[in-house]
């Protein structure tokens, strides 16, 4: 069967490349809520619960929590190579901006699509934010 | 974003990497609320942690050679020398953390206050001054109390913007957003600070993101009430702003608050709401090893108040009783002799000091009492006993509460 491939238009906050398998979550992320050592989610109530966000492309409708919490929370798993390759959110606050920005990983919203409907959990995503642009390969 | 032909020239790395990397996050900022240019600051405060994200970003800027070009001040971390010299159990890498904070704060040339609440001393904001201000309860007491205009910045997009002396115009500094959206009538007793305090935090429960307005206050609110109601809203919540129509500085009634509109929401909070958020909050009772006062920072008020409360007591051998404030405050009560009569008692008064620091870890596994719900939301020891002041003195000379 051929591979399923469709290209979507999105705007650029914190530029750069990342690609990698997705990680779908419709519940806004807390980073210091991950384990800085597997990059694994430990917040019991959450969707992703025991999921890593290591290496993926993660998709998620927004941050929530303090700057002081959320950059750590990132900037450590950046630190222990753990971090995410690239982010696609729906809404931007100005602590998640400056957490991205911080831990250098490409983030983007406005995805000509809701992110959240057009990608699922396992999908091979380039997010390639300069140019303005996610590719989404379905996992068939 | 429209980028003056200076800017660009910064973007481009003429005045240094330190003041690009600056430019770069508040065009970033710019960028995702489709800001249509950079506006002017006069001042800003930037809450620095301590931990090694922040450390990672002030030293990127240090090293690159910026310079703070409007007044910047910052957030505690912890008074180094004191604590290290009073405990040997906190771990010598996070005594190098905080000593390179500082140092990288010091050039980068900003307002060493290590202070919560600087707006009240070092960096004082006017009416209708656009400023760049991160800290809970800074960014909702200046844009309320005082009524100038800053959005809920963090430590590191308030310090770009005390670099670059601009922040992209965006959030609460456009008219339009700053529409209150919930309403609340108050009819709960609110006598001192800690009712306040309570009150926050359970408005910010509620309103999570929003701006609301507050009815039904008798009487016009001390500082020390506006700052901890401030310092609650927004930890339990995103509250950035809010209206107490006749006692704050916009709106002089509820209609002009909700810009004409009616409210999303609407509550009555009673004495009901207050006590459930603080047995909420509290985690024990009996047996208390420490107490832990001022935060936010104590004012000098309330470090003479404590003052008075413990004259003529003796604090129980097994307590420890610790009474933040700022270096300002602190100097002023070592002057009029607060600061003796507190270590008279067995107390001790701490500058520069944030109860979420690791100079706090021989408390790990203790029971500690405060009045600060804040302090029991981020504390860094085990079980917590929530009340006002009198009740901390009171447990503090007895051993224990309740």
């Amino acid at each position: 069967m051929k591979e399923m491939s469709v290209s979507l238009r999105c705007h650029k906050i914190i530029g750069g490349y990342g690609e990698g398998a997705a990680l779908v979550s419709q519940e806004p992320i807390c980073f210091y809520l991950t384990d800085p050592k597997t990059g694994i989610v430990r917040e019991k109530t959450h969707e992703l619960f025991g999921k890593t966000i290591s290496n993926r492309v993660l998709v998620f409708p927004s941050g929530k929590a303090s700057s002081v919490v959320q950059i750590d929370g990132l900037f450590k798993l950046v630190k222990n190579g753990l971090a995410p390759k690239a982010m696609i959110v729906k809404d931007v606050e100005t602590v998640l901006v400056v957490t991205a920005f911080i831990a250098q990983v490409p983030l983007v919203n406005r995805l000509e699509r809701d992110p959240l409907e057009a990608i699922s959990t396992g999908d091979l995503v380039k997010v390639d934010a300069n140019k303005g642009t996610v590719t989404i390969t379905k996992n068939t | 974003m429209y980028l003056s032909k200076e800017d660009e020239g910064i973007l481009k790395g003429k005045s240094g990497i330190g003041t690009q990397k600056a430019l770069e996050l508040l065009a970033a900022i710019g960028d995702a609320y489709d800001a249509r240019r950079m506006v002017p600051i006069t001042r800003a405060h930037a809450a620095a942690s301590g931990q090694e994200g922040d450390l990672y970003f002030a030293e990127l800027l240090a090293n690159g050679g910026a310079r703070c070009r409007v007044p910047t001040s910052t957030n505690p971390v912890y008074d180094i020398g004191y604590f290290h010299r009073m405990f040997s159990n906190i771990p010598k890498d996070e005594a190098s953390v905080a000593q390179k904070v500082v140092e990288a704060y010091r050039r980068l040339g900003a307002i060493l206050s290590w202070s919560c609440v600087p707006y009240l001393n070092e960096n004082i904001p006017l009416y209708g001054e656009v400023v760049s201000f991160s800290e809970s309860s800074a960014t909702p007491y200046v844009n309320s109390v005082i009524g100038a205009h800053t959005n809920r910045e963090a430590a590191q997009s308030a310090l770009a913007a005390g670099v670059i002396g601009k922040t992209p115009e965006y959030g609460l500094l456009l008219e339009e957003n700053r529409k209150a959206t919930h309403l609340f009538e108050v009819e709960a007793t609110l006598s001192d600070e800690f009712d306040y305090s309570l009150l926050g935090y359970y408005v910010g429960k509620i309103v999570a993101y929003g701006i609301p307005v507050l009815t039904g206050i008798d009487r016009r609110p001390s500082t020390e009430e506006f700052i901890n109601f401030c310092a609650m809203s927004n930890t339990s919540g995103a509250v950035s702003m809010f209206y107490m129509p006749e006692y704050t500085m916009e709106a002089s009634s509820m209609d002009e608050a909700f810009h004409g509109d009616v409210p999303k929401e609407r509550a009555v909070v009673t004495d009901v709401e207050l006590k459930e958020v603080r047995e909420e909050l509290q985690t024990a009772s009996g047996e208390i090893d420490f107490v832990q006062l001022g935060c936010p920072h104590y004012t000098l008020k309330q470090v003479a108040e404590v003052a008075g409360l413990l004259d003529g007591k003796r604090i129980h051998d097994g307590v420890a009783f610790w009474v933040c404030t700022s270096a300002t405050a602190k100097l002023l009560a070592d002057r009029i002799g607060y600061s003796s009569q507190i270590e008279k008692a067995g107390g001790h008064l701490v500058a520069d000091t944030c109860i979420d620091e690791p100079c706090w870890t021989a408390y790990k596994e203790k029971v500690g009492m405060t009045d600060s719900p804040k302090c029991a939301y981020y504390r860094r020891f085990k079980e917590v006993v929530v009340g006002r002041l009198e009740d901390c003195v009171n447990a503090a000379v007895k051993g224990r509460w309740g």
